[in-house]
């Protein structure tokens, strides 16, 4: 067996023999989960639509368990590749466990009609995807993300090697897109499915991708393991963010923050001072922040919102010039509000900025 | 626990699965039963009575006064089984049609496509009339199928810029109009004795037909009948759309290319024989899948075939009957019960 199942090589890709990306270099190894993620209108469904064969190559090749893939037949390719797609389709009068049996078709015999070992992979395939009380309703009565499993457990019932899925978690909530993804890496690591997707949710990428890759336009920009993609600013430049803030550690996202010289000072630690970032925000104010040590969660939040953060090396005392620094930001801020300080060994000298800002007029104590 | 869960999810769909079987069986068997019915009491019916007694003795023994016994095997007979047969060759045709063009109220009628076939059936008949002072089955049956395909081709070049289906109805039917008014003009310089043929036949009647219709007609449809059931399982993964049919394995091209043949020549075969009949492409498909509670092609298509059958030959009696001794034009009948049905389901297509 080759060492890749899926590869591509310069593969070009388009519409009406137009180029849209071109030089993709893809491979992906057996039982990898391979996400692609760019912004919208980049082409990753044009990609997508070129693997499985539904738009013609432009260029290039793709190699598929160690055949070129336009070598296949349809009717091989069926065995071997089975597809999700973002289409909303409207079949008429098919229950769900129609939909899925269709997924049995390569191996049914001239009319298609079912056996019994037929029948029993689509009942396990329904339950792969906990869909088993679905079966007898009607396909268009059902909701997005029942649609989606069903859809899913149409594909795994056409015992493929490789699946592949445009979109997949589009029209979903939270809860089902965790559960959508979840079956799909219990699938490739147990069965040794490979999976390949498309996913706007970048933070969904980066957790249950081994390997991501970056469609910007005309080109991959990077393709690599999530580790080495979530790092400085290559998220930051494929989706050309430069409102807001993506934080690739934690998949967050913040929206920008209020421009302008600190209006209010907010003193805080250990999360407390949270909460009163985010309100700050909301209304629009600028806000300094302080002093806070370097791994406060309180900083990772404060120094994205934040006009200006006082801060101090992690585990040391405070010194002397982010004490007086954060006298300053006070004396000048319109408010200062106490969001709640816990006091230690090393933060002591944070009791001396209390003191003296409970003798302020404007101090604000934010429960 | 999982296992117990797929074998009470296996109980419960063989339970359904059962139901479905029984209804299908049920419906086939009341189109059986209208089929028959309506049969008996076509042939008993008409200008001239003529008893049960004797319609047995003439169909069984082929023996009887000479002038019923004509009226019967010549007249009655041929014409019910080409109602029957066009009716169910109408029917599977529009079924292809809505396939294609994944619309249920696509038909060979609204889409022009019969208007088509009965421009091009027109010059024909003229032509071949004028030269030989014959015209062959099989050249009608080419010539329809002519037509109808430079109607398709025309549809399918407005399918490709307006994928809104009532605005591909709305193409359908200004071509029909074109085709229409080509005709008439045709028929307008046409030569008197030949106007009397096409005016009746362009109107659409089952009237006038012979056993050599009947067996060239069985034969064309029976082929294509067999062809398209074996497409079954194709027709059903196409039901998904197109690149869902694909990633199954169909040979998209090839099975796009089949299924528009194969419904031309239905729908040829119709508009040669018995002129342009509306609305029995869409309406039949439509009553049928509600009947048997699904599209399943393998069912739906000999179903609806059936219910073609029985669906023409009940509008084709009404057509003898309701104004006896004239006779109404069968679209005009089909019209009635069809239209509104169509209605009814741009309706409910809305409310969705």
């Amino acid at each position: 067996m080759a060492e890749y199942y899926l590869q591509t090589e310069n593969m070009a890709v388009g519409y009406d023999r137009k180029t849209l990306i071109h030089d993709i270099c893809i491979r992906i190894k057996k039982g990898e989960i391979v996400t692609l993620i760019g912004p919208n209108g980049s082409g990753k469904s044009t990609i997508l639509k070129s693997i499985t064969r539904q738009l013609k190559l432009i260029g290039g090749k793709v190699i598929l368990d160690a055949d070129d893939l336009h070598g296949y037949s349809y009717r091989k390719l069926s065995t071997k590749m089975a597809v999700v797609l973002t289409e909303r389709m409207k079949p008429e009068m098919m229950t769900c466990h129609d939909i899925v049996a269709t997924g049995r078709y390569p191996y049914t015999g001239k009319l298609g009609i079912l056996s019994r070992e037929d029948e029993k992979k689509v009942e396990e395939a329904l339950a792969a995807v906990h869909a088993l009380e679905l079966g007898n309703r009607d396909f268009r009565a059902i909701s997005d993300g029942q649609r989606q499993r069903v859809l899913l457990a149409r594909a795994i019932c056409q015992e493929p090697d490789i699946i592949i899925l445009d979109e997949p978690t589009s029209f979903l909530d939270i809860r089902h897109k965790l559960e959508l993804l979840s079956i799909l890496r219990n699938m490739a690591k147990e069965k040794q499915i490979t999976v390949v997707m498309s996913l706007h949710e970048i933070d969904l990428a980066q957790k249950i991708s081994d390997k991501i890759i970056c469609v910007k336009g005309e080109i991959i920009s990077y393709c690599g393991e999530p580790e080495k993609i979530f790092q400085g600013d290559i998220i930051r430049d494929l989706y050309q963010i430069d409102k807001g803030y993506f934080d690739p550690c934690f998949g967050s996202i913040e929206l920008p923050k209020p421009e302008g010289d600190p209006e209010v000072f907010v003193l805080s630690a250990c999360g407390s001072g949270i909460p009163v970032f985010r309100k700050l925000q909301k209304e629009n104010k600028p806000f300094a922040a302080g002093i806070l040590y370097k791994n406060d969660i309180d900083y990772q939040v404060a120094r994205v919102l934040a006009s200006e953060v006082v801060t101090e090396e992690p585990f040391r005392e405070i010194g002397d010039r982010a004490l007086e620094r954060a006298r300053t930001l006070m004396r000048q801020a319109k408010v200062v509000i106490n969001a709640g300080v816990t006091i230690g060994a090393c933060n002591q000298r944070m009791e001396v900025l209390l003191a003296e800002a409970e003798e302020m007029k404007h101090y604000v104590v934010y429960k | 626990m999982k296992n117990q869960n797929i074998t009470a999810a296996q109980n419960d769909f063989h339970k359904a699965n059962l139901k479905r079987n029984i209804r299908y069986m049920i419906v086939f068997l009341v189109f059986a039963a209208a089929f028959v019915w309506i049969t008996v009491w076509n042939i008993n019916s008409g200008n001239v009575d003529i008893s049960m007694k004797e319609i047995l003795r003439i169909i069984f023994f082929r023996e009887g006064e000479e002038m019923n016994y004509n009226i019967i095997w010549k007249i009655r007979l041929p014409r019910i089984l080409m109602a029957a047969i066009l009716g169910g060759a109408l029917s599977l045709s529009g079924f292809l049609l809505q396939t294609f063009f994944e619309n249920p109220i696509a038909g060979p009628f609204v889409l022009g496509i019969s208007s088509g076939a009965k421009m091009v059936v027109a010059l024909a008949m003229i032509y071949f009339i004028e030269k030989y002072h014959v015209v062959s089955s099989y050249t009608l049956i080419i010539a329809a199928f002519v037509g109808s395909m430079i109607s398709l081709g025309f549809i399918l070049l407005f399918s490709r810029r307006i994928s809104h289906m009532a605005t591909l109805l709305v193409g359908g039917i200004m071509i029909g109009y074109i085709c229409s008014a080509i005709t008439d003009f045709i028929v307008n310089f046409a030569e008197d004795s030949d106007i009397v043929n096409l005016h009746g036949w362009s109107q659409g009647s089952f009237s006038g037909m012979s056993w050599s219709n009947v067996q060239v007609s069985v034969i064309v449809i029976g082929i294509t009948f067999v062809l398209t059931f074996l497409l079954s399982k194709p027709i059903g993964a196409f039901q998904l759309g197109e690149a869902y049919a694909q990633s199954m394995g169909v040979n998209i091209r090839f099975f796009r290319v089949t299924i528009l043949v194969l419904s031309s020549i239905l729908s040829a075969t119709v508009t040669a024989f018995a002129g342009p009949i509306s609305f029995v492409g869409i309406a039949v498909p439509f009553l049928v899948k509600k009947a048997l509670n699904t599209a399943k092609p393998l069912v739906v298509i000999p179903a609806t075939f059936l219910g073609g059958a029985v669906f023409c030959m009940f509008c084709d009696l009404i057509a003898r009957l309701a104004f006896a001794p004239t006779e109404l034009n069968i679209s005009t009948v089909t019209s009635i019960f069809g239209a509104p049905i169509v209605i009814f389901m741009m309706l409910k297509k809305k409310g969705r």
